[in-house]
């Protein structure tokens, strides 16, 4: 049973981003002021996720590159 | 997940086969879109910088309107070859739009002459054409690639394509990352190693930014064949009892048919008015266009059909489902719906797209070098022996 594909770990994040990303979209649409505001917040998520994993991706070269 | 424990090798083979020719349909109309997306999303500040126009003086909040009619007969004197097309009010500011054309079917803003006043005084303010200008070129390059309604048609076919891309890359992303951590970027390995890192990356984390794109751009492109017929669908029965008779040489008031449609959908606003045109609307009537007064329903247009002799109110009836649809999600198109931060994000996430084209694009210009199918065979392969080992 045990060896199935790892969709939690490969998928997760993702799951989680697209989650936030839709919020975002949809909360602008439904209000302003405050709806406005907080879909700023949820629409930097993904776009500081990934500046962080790039950034981070230049910091720690050896050990990414070792997971190859 | 359980469709994942019975991953076929043939099966992801067909997926990133999907991938493979979906992008490369579109990645070049995709690129034209993107770029001249960027301007577009900023088209109102870009107007208002570039092209200033009069503001019209505060007025006491309450302060009574203006006659439409006198606007439209005032504009009719300075144009009189041309006709009066369409009357509207701004959303932002108290301001009438009356809209004047030498054809009964504008196929783009250069087609159109819009005269402004203010709403309050009738003066007229100085207002910059929109049509022929850079920015027009911009936006029917981005809409239609100058190629009017098939042009249109074919964008959305490419938005679709662009959909079919989405999914699948998001299909074939499983077996390719699952070796890998999510969002791994390998800054000292070779460029293609890096171009493929980067691609994920951003591919996944704008995934559902870009379909939401990709799908209101299939449905923009519809708008003009659907809303032609919900035209087929409506008029023919709306003009069978004036059949036979003459077109009316004299319109009633426009304020009156303004006045007549707010009367019957208490709770709506009106926006605009077409006036009777046998190609866009009706022969018989005015379309007064009313909307929702919450943010959530002021998206949501519903036309009210004034017979344009009497100035009473033949119908007034909500669109069919389609439309209603359509009008809800097209401001996800444009991300003009939550103030300039929202526009800097929105341009933020489409310079994200562009850098997911050019890699896919590198990574299938460099594919000679090391063959993508057997790269994808070798991490099918590791996966079933794990599978087997247990």
């Amino acid at each position: 049973m045990s060896h199935s594909f790892p969709f939690r770990r490969v998928y997760g994040a993702a799951i989680v981003l697209a989650v936030i990303t839709l919020y975002g979209l949809l909360s602008a649409l439904v209000g302003d002021g405050i709806w406005d505001a907080l879909s700023w917040v949820a629409m930097a998520v993904p776009l500081v996720v990934i500046a962080w994993k790039f950034g981070s991706g230049r910091r720690k070269p050896t050990q990414a590159a070792n997971r190859q | 997940m359980k469709i994942f424990h019975s991953i076929r090798p043939q099966a992801v083979r067909t997926w990133y086969r999907i991938h493979k020719w979906s992008s490369l349909i579109c990645t070049a109309f995709l690129l034209i879109a993107c770029i001249t997306g960027l301007p577009l999303v900023f088209m109102d500040e870009l107007i208002d910088l570039t092209q200033p126009h009069e503001h019209p003086v505060a007025t006491p909040a309450g302060a009574s309107l203006v006659s439409l009619d006198q606007l439209v007969r005032q504009t009719e004197t300075l144009y009189p070859s041309l006709h009066a097309y369409a009357v509207a009010l701004d959303d932002d500011e108290p301001r009438v739009f009356v809209t004047m054309t030498a054809t009964p079917n504008p196929k783009s803003a250069a087609d159109l002459h819009a005269v402004v006043y203010d709403a309050h005084t009738g003066k007229q303010l100085k207002q910059p054409q929109f049509g022929g200008s850079f920015l027009d070129a911009v936006f029917r390059l981005h809409r239609e690639l100058f190629l009017g309604l098939s042009g249109e048609l074919l964008m959305g076919a490419m938005s679709l394509s662009f959909v079919l891309s989405l999914i699948s890359g998001a299909l074939v992303y499983g077996p390719f990352m699952r070796r890998l951590d999510f969002g791994t970027y390998r800054s000292q390995a070779a460029a293609r190693v890096r171009w493929f890192d980067l691609h994920n990356l951003l591919g996944i984390v704008t995934l559902s930014w870009a379909l939401v794109i990709g799908l209101t751009g299939v449905m923009n492109a519809l708008a003009t064949p659907l809303f032609g017929l919900w035209r087929a669908q409506t008029m023919p029965a709306l003009l069978a009892p004036y059949r036979g008779q003459p077109v009316p040489q004299r319109f009633a008031s426009i304020d009156q048919a303004m006045a007549s449609a707010a009367k019957a959908l208490p709770y709506m606003e009106t926006t605009s008015v077409l006036f009777p045109n046998a190609v866009v609307g009706s022969s018989r009537h005015y379309i007064v266009w009313t909307r929702g007064k919450t943010p959530m329903t002021s998206r949501l247009f519903t036309p009210v059909l004034v017979d344009a002799s009497t100035g009473q109110v033949t119908v007034a009836k909500a669109l069919p489902w389609y439309l209603r649809l359509l009008e809800v999600c097209r401001p996800l198109h444009f991300g003009d719906y939550g103030g300039l931060p929202l526009k800097i994000l929105w341009a933020l996430f489409d310079v994200a797209i562009i850098m997911v084209l050019g890699s896919g694009l590198y990574l299938w210009v460099s594919r000679r070098r090391t063959p993508i199918e057997k790269e994808l065979d070798r991490l099918v392969a590791l996966k079933e022996e794990e599978s087997q080992g247990v």
